[in-house]
């Protein structure tokens, strides 16, 4: 610890204000912007957070001042969960949010690919698309339920269809902000080597941003996830949001925390996967 | 045999609530084939604009532009361009960014890969070739612009302040590897700077422009003897056209 304060010190070259005693001499470097923190420091600091958070919670829990119907223990929601897991068939929920993440997500995602980088490069695209893309954005994805009960039944493409439209519009205009910011002088360099339009869109735009939309498609995986809750408030038997709504009916509070915090660890995993893939699809930028 | 010949070329830029700006007003220029010229001008004067419209990345708004007697109306793999930031492609090698033009051109592979290998050796990035442009320093990141440019055999090569964001000593050194490069092919050259000692030092003719409306105000000949090394910039005729370009610039 000592070691890599003296480092960071150095580094902000603040050695000719000699601080009394380490507690106030680290209290001042986190409040300076921008200061400069070792990794192992960052990473003790992330851990203590997310200590404090469970160290509170089972703190008030276990003394018994908040009864454990409104707020269990972490224990016992973590035994809940595995319980669920283990003798409750929630594996078959777990499948079925995903399956209907990942469909309405994909089919989002590859609508809105092309969209967004039409939009972004081509002028005809965006005037012809742009006013009702950006109206549509404002629509509450949740307004249309009732209308996707109406149109597609309650079964599964109901369901796919609220996470489409929940994801499909904030993440065509994403991409279309990203591939507008690639930067005119790669399109001209390609210019004047000789590329063809067609050839500048598929061997320079395109690699160009495909680095940010994986990144926009990570950001935007979340956004999927809050609204399968939503989709599987009507017609559906298996599912995580169904899961936590008959836990609730049921007064299971334990059972409700459990299937949060089973929706959390899920984004957590999908977040790392998206990581994971752009390090290794994109080498070049490591 | 004349290379570029610019008639009467003017460049307006619509402003917001001002009358248009004249970024380049009622332009001729002729210049050699083989000739490097260098634009030497203060910020804002057009140096840009009219490499640019060379380029064809940009029309005029009145004139004729022709280079190697064929009108120019868009960009054209018969004049490269750098530019002053790099631009290279991320996402391919300094061999991958080098010999982009000529793939997407389908040229034979092995006409691709004797030129990628003598311009990879005549820029000294033969330990690079397999890298990406990530861990270039500046000056190869500009080698590697420069040679991508010359890759497809331009008539003419633009270039735009190509050194402005090196250091003195990359530079110089880079200005000197531009000379040694351009002994050997033999391109026109129009070279785009604002430092009078980097015009004097590398061209033929130095052009100097001024500000509002821009245009060519001197047409220098730089007569100091080829092959220039770095001392001439001692020499007494350097610091004479030194003086002079600077009153000129200054007045
Ligand atoms: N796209 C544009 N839209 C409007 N005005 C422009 C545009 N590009 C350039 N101008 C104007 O044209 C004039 C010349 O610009 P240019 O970029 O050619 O200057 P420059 O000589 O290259 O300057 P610098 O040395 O700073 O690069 C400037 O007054 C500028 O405001
Ligand atoms: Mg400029």
């Amino acid at each position: 610890m000592t070691i890599a304060m003296s480092e960071a010190e150095k580094m902000q070259g603040s050695s000719e204000r000699r601080p009394q005693n380490l507690v106030t001499q680290r209290i001042v470097t986190y409040l300076r912007p921008r200061a400069l923190l070792s990794s192992g420091e960052r990473l003790t600091i992330s851990a203590f957070g997310v200590l404090l958070f469970f160290g509170v919670w089972f703190l008030v829990t276990e003394a018994g001042w908040i009864q454990p119907f409104f707020l269990p223990s972490p224990l016992s929601v973590t035994k809940r969960l595995f319980e669920m897991v283990a003798s409750q068939g929630y594996l078959i929920d777990v499948w079925a949010s995903v399956y209907r993440v990942f469909g309405g997500f994909i089919i989002a995602a590859l609508a809105a690919i092309p969209t967004g980088v039409l939009i972004g490069n081509f002028p005809f695209f965006r005037s012809l698309l742009e006013p009702l893309l950006s109206t549509a954005r404002y629509l509450p994805a949740t307004a249309f339920v009732p209308l996707m009960i109406i149109w597609l039944g309650i079964d599964e493409s109901q369901k796919i269809a609220v996470i489409f439209i929940g994801t499909f519009f904030p993440l065509a205009l994403f991409i279309a902000n990203i591939s507008e910011g690639v930067s005119n002088d790669l399109l001209n360099s390609a210019y004047t080597l000789g590329a063809s339009s067609r050839q500048v869109f598929f061997r320079v735009l395109l690699p160009a941003c495909v680095p940010s939309i994986v990144d926009a498609l990570r950001i935007t995986a979340g956004i999927a996830w809050t609204y399968v809750i939503v989709a599987e408030l009507v017609g559906a038997d298996k599912g995580m949001g169904i899961a936590i709504l008959q836990s609730q009916r049921f007064l299971l509070t334990d059972q409700v925390i459990a299937g949060i915090a089973a929706v959390g660890i899920l984004g957590v995993i999908t977040d790392l996967l998206f990581r994971l893939a752009h390090r290794k699809l994109f080498p070049y930028m490591y | 045999m004349t290379q570029v010949l610019l008639e009467n070329v003017s460049v307006q830029f619509l402003r917001y609530r001002e009358p248009p700006q004249i970024a380049l007003d009622h332009t001729n220029l002729s210049i050699e084939e083989g000739e490097f010229v260098c634009l030497l001008g203060p910020s804002g004067c057009g140096k840009s604009t009219l490499l640019n419209v060379l380029g064809g990345l940009f029309p005029s708004s009145t004139g004729k532009i022709s280079v190697g007697g064929k009108s120019v109306s868009q960009p054209g793999p018969d004049r490269g361009m750098v530019f002053q930031n790099y631009s290279l492609y991320p996402w391919l090698t300094v061999r991958g960014n080098i010999e982009f033009g000529p793939r997407l051109n389908n040229w034979p592979a092995a006409k691709i890969a004797t030129i990628t290998d003598e311009l990879i050796d005549i820029v000294g990035l033969k330990d690079y070739a397999g890298q990406y442009p990530k861990v270039l320093s500046g000056g190869m990141r500009q080698r590697v612009a420069i040679a991508r440019a010359l890759a497809m055999e331009p008539h003419v090569l633009l270039m735009d302040e190509p050194f402005g964001a090196l250091d003195a000593q990359t530079r110089s050194r880079m200005q000197e590897l531009l000379l040694d490069i351009w002994s050997r092919k033999r391109n026109t050259v129009i070279f785009v700077t604002h430092d009078i000692e980097e015009a004097v030092y590398l061209a033929d003719r130095v052009l100097v422009m001024s500000t509002r409306p821009g245009r060519i105000i001197e047409d220098f000949k730089i007569e100091l003897p080829r092959p220039r090394f770095a001392e001439v910039v001692a020499s007494e005729e350097f610091t004479q056209y030194r003086r002079r370009m600077l009153h000129l610039l200054r007045h």
